[in-house]
């Protein structure tokens, strides 16, 4: 019988992999990711996972590790965050152009310099255009659900590429949240054998990664957006499956209070959940606003995000990265991109916050609605608001 | 290959574009490049098999009776045959037009 | 060393599994190690190419030279993937996943994805114990984007990036010593090996196949291209590298080390040099300091032996 515990939530990220029965565990540790490996180098030393686990010596070599390990065949599983996210930054297109099934979760943080263990999500926004399938995660319990699914997702033959579960650096990662962990039959049921293929194996000898000269080049990239794309039925398929087998239910845009609201802010991670809060205290007040969240990041949802935000006036997006220089947020900018060619679209005001780390309470989000129904009725010179900026 | 390179659709790759047919790039004919070409003199030959350790192309093969002899599909006229053969077997000519 | 030169045809397997067509240089002596290598290491292997010469030669989309099993990702990180496929396999083996069989992983990378970029990923899977064997091609530069020097390019040697010039001698150090290093990670097995002596090197390589455990054999890899030198001399030059004391070749058997080849007497290097248009630009003076170091080195390489 599932038992709902307390759990830090990377040590319930590690027993998800435990219960995922993962062959190949890369690791090499950054905060705050550091309990998630800890938590798996424990089981496997108790015995408790049979998995080979290789305390790599750097980011680079734990995804190169994971390349070799998945093309054997096995079910392989890495974690990582900020700097060593980026460290690996060249292995990861090669991930998914290689269409490897890897898990990584990455426990979200800030990017040098200045240094900073602290959660934000530079580090998942500079790996957009990596290829590999990514999610995002509000709480302990979604973490659990999202890496099982991953490893499902990632191995279907009909995906076979790469995929990233993002969950907050320390706001998710080092709290203590109450967790159901599935039965391990469950998950062997809802999971199946990883069945690669076309291994590396002497019995049927492959070529894997073979150089592309420009004559061949774009249809390799075509053939690899169209995989990445058709993935997104695998995603709803899983999530289907899961909702049916253990009654959680995942969608790609997820929105609250969201169909009759005017005025909508969007959130991803973690920030979801205190962001809600907000949206209770204000609708209480009598305003119209809701709360779209976006789990699935990769593949972008075009058209479940579109129909969630059709009856609204003003969107309000909060991006916690920055991209310098440009149009302000990353998420914010695709967006944009998204609704520009529709017909009836809302307003678009975008802010950053929370970099580095900083928290943003009830109060905070309240301010940033309030700010940005007031930008979207005056107009801002500005491409984005930074909230929280001691000026 | 099937189909020549150059129409090969995004469709025609397999997943991760992975090579799935071994040894299909000895189709390749590297024997054009050459510019000179070894000739042999199988009186001279004794058979040792040193030309054949040697070649970079692994392109020396036995006749029926065991003379060592260069497959000109892929001999791309290095000489090192020529060099290390111990008895002087084998010569290297310009290559003919 | 046993002159196996007259029953050559019944020793050796016919079968190529680095097949002819791919694309080295003419004279390559780096393709003729690969294709010695393969005598060696038979079918039950997997092969993790690092980018590099013998990557790009044999593996045009959509074809491959390979017959036996083989991945290339990135440079640097050929023993790291290595290390992911040796332990996926034990793990699978273990959960009876796939059927117990001997599966060799074998990495081949070059002097630059060895020595440089790939040193750390080398050090790491060789401290871990992965059961591998990790074969190094030298040809003593980066030769496969144009003959840059890497730290495997000997002293003098001009390069693209270490040109022979007004102010300058080429190259400025001496060349690293990859064998020393891998045997500082007391690893059951490192040997070097050059293919002018062929039978030496397929045996050196069949012995860090069975080694348990990590095991490293580098490899001389005569390049004409970027040695400029003749393209029949391959491996003339590879001897004499041998003969002259510049490449010594031994084995490194659990620490103990162990003279392949010791030449009654070192010939002069520049016997070696004046081969290559690479040192052409060297004074005698140099090439008589040069001598000496040599000297030295192969030395030192001799006290290690007693």
């Amino acid at each position: 019988m599932a038992q709902r515990l307390g759990m830090e939530v990377s040590v319930a990220l590690g027993e998800a992999v435990k219960l995922a029965d993962a062959d190949v565990i890369a690791a090499y540790p950054i905060t705050p990711q550091t309990h998630i490996v800890e938590h798996l180098a424990e089981l496997v030393a108790d015995g408790e996972l049979d998995a080979e686990y290789i305390p790599v010596e750097s980011e680079h070599s734990a995804m190169s590790a994971c390349l070799g390990a998945a093309a054997s065949g096995a079910r392989t599983f890495t974690a990582s965050a900020g700097q060593g996210l980026e460290l690996m930054h060249e292995v990861l297109y090669v991930a998914s152009s290689m269409r490897l099934p890897i898990v990584m979760a990455v426990a979200n943080r800030a990017l040098s310099a200045p240094l900073s263990v602290w959660g934000d999500h530079s580090d998942a926004m500079a790996v957009r255009d990596t290829g590999w399938i990514q999610l995002f995660t509000e709480n302990g319990q979604e973490v659990v659900d999202q890496v099982l699914c991953a490893f499902r997702i990632a191995e279907d033959r009909r995906v076979l590429l790469p995929v990233m579960v993002h969950l907050d650096g320390f706001h998710l990662s080092h709290v203590i949240e109450p967790i159901t962990l599935p039965e391990q039959t469950q998950v062997e049921q809802f999971l199946g054998t990883n069945q690669y293929p076309l291994p590396l194996h002497p019995d049927k000898p492959v070529a894997m990664g073979d150089f592309g000269p420009p004559f061949i080049y774009t249809e390799t990239k075509w053939a690899q957006e169209v995989n990445l794309r058709k993935s997104k039925e695998v995603v709803l398929e899983c999530w289907q499956e899961f909702g049916r087998t253990f009654k959680r239910h995942y969608q790609p845009v997820e929105g609250y209070h969201s169909e009759d609201a005017r005025v909508l802010l969007l959130t991803m991670g973690s920030f979801s959940e205190t962001a809600m809060a907000a949206i209770d205290r204000m609708r209480q007040n009598g305003q119209e606003v809701g709360l779209i969240r976006l789990r699935l990041w990769r593949p972008f949802p075009f058209s479940e995000f579109r129909r969630a935000v059709k009856n609204a006036e003003l969107l309000i997006v909060l991006d916690r990265a920055i991209s310098f220089g440009g149009p302000g947020g990353p998420v914010c900018s695709e967006i944009r991109s998204a609704l520009y060619n529709q017909e009836k679209r809302p307003k678009i005001v975008g802010f950053v916050g929370g970099l580095g780390g900083r928290d943003i309470t009830v109060d905070g989000f309240e301010q940033i609605i309030t700010r940005g129904i007031e930008i979207g009725q005056t107009g801002s010179e500005q491409e984005f608001e930074i909230f929280g900026v001691r000026e | 290959m099937a189909k020549p390179e150059s129409e090969l659709t995004w469709q025609d790759l397999e997943i991760g574009s992975i090579v799935t047919e071994p040894g299909n790039a000895s189709q390749y004919r590297t024997g054009d490049w050459r510019s000179q070409r070894p000739s042999h003199d199988f009186t001279k030959c004794i058979k040792c098999g040193l030309c054949y350790i040697f070649c970079p192309e692994g392109c020396l093969g036995q006749t029926a009776e065991g003379y060592f002899e260069a497959d000109l599909f892929y001999c791309k006229g290095c000489g090192i045959c020529a060099q290390e053969c111990p008895t002087g077997a084998i010569a290297m000519q310009q290559e003919e037009e | 060393m046993p002159n196996y030169t007259i029953f050559v045809p019944r020793l050796l397997t016919k079968r190529e599994n680095f097949a002819p067509g791919h694309r080295a240089c003419i004279g390559c002596g780096e393709a003729l190690a690969v294709r010695l290598a393969c005598k060696a290491m038979g079918q039950n292997i997997i092969v993790v190419n690092a980018t590099g010469c013998m990557e790009i030669v044999a593996s045009q989309l959509p074809y491959t030279s390979w017959r036996v099993p083989w991945i290339h990702t990135l440079f640097e990180n050929t023993a790291a993937v290595a290390s992911g496929i040796e332990a996926g396999l034990k793990v699978m083996m273990r959960k009876r996943r796939i059927a117990t069989q001997e599966i060799n992983v074998v990495a081949i990378a070059g002097d630059g994805g060895t020595a440089d970029i790939g040193l750390q990923a080398l050090s790491g899977a060789m401290e871990r114990g992965h059961d591998f064997l990790y074969l190094c091609f030298d040809n003593e530069a980066y030769m496969n984007t144009g003959i840059q020097r890497s730290s495997a390019t000997p002293f003098g040697a001009s390069t693209t990036t270490s040109p022979a010039g007004k102010v300058s001698i080429g190259q400025f150090s001496w060349k690293k010593d990859m064998p020393a290093i891998a045997a500082a990670h007391n690893i059951p097995y490192v040997a070097t090996a050059c293919p002018s002596y062929p039978f030496d090197l397929i045996e050196k390589v069949k012995k860090g196949l069975k080694v348990k455990g990590p095991a490293y054999v580098h490899i001389l890899s005569v390049c004409p291209t970027g040695w400029r030198c003749a393209t029949e001399l391959t491996i003339k030059i590879g001897r004499l590298a041998v003969e002259t004391g510049i490449f010594p070749l031994y084995e490194v058997e659990n620490g103990r080390y162990k003279m392949s080849l010791k030449p009654d007497k070192l010939r002069p290097v520049n016997e070696y040099m004046k081969l290559q248009r690479r040192f052409r630009h060297l004074s005698e003076k140099t090439i008589k300091q040069i001598g000496q170091r040599v000297g030295e080195e192969y030395g030192k390489l001799l006290e290690k032996v007693a």
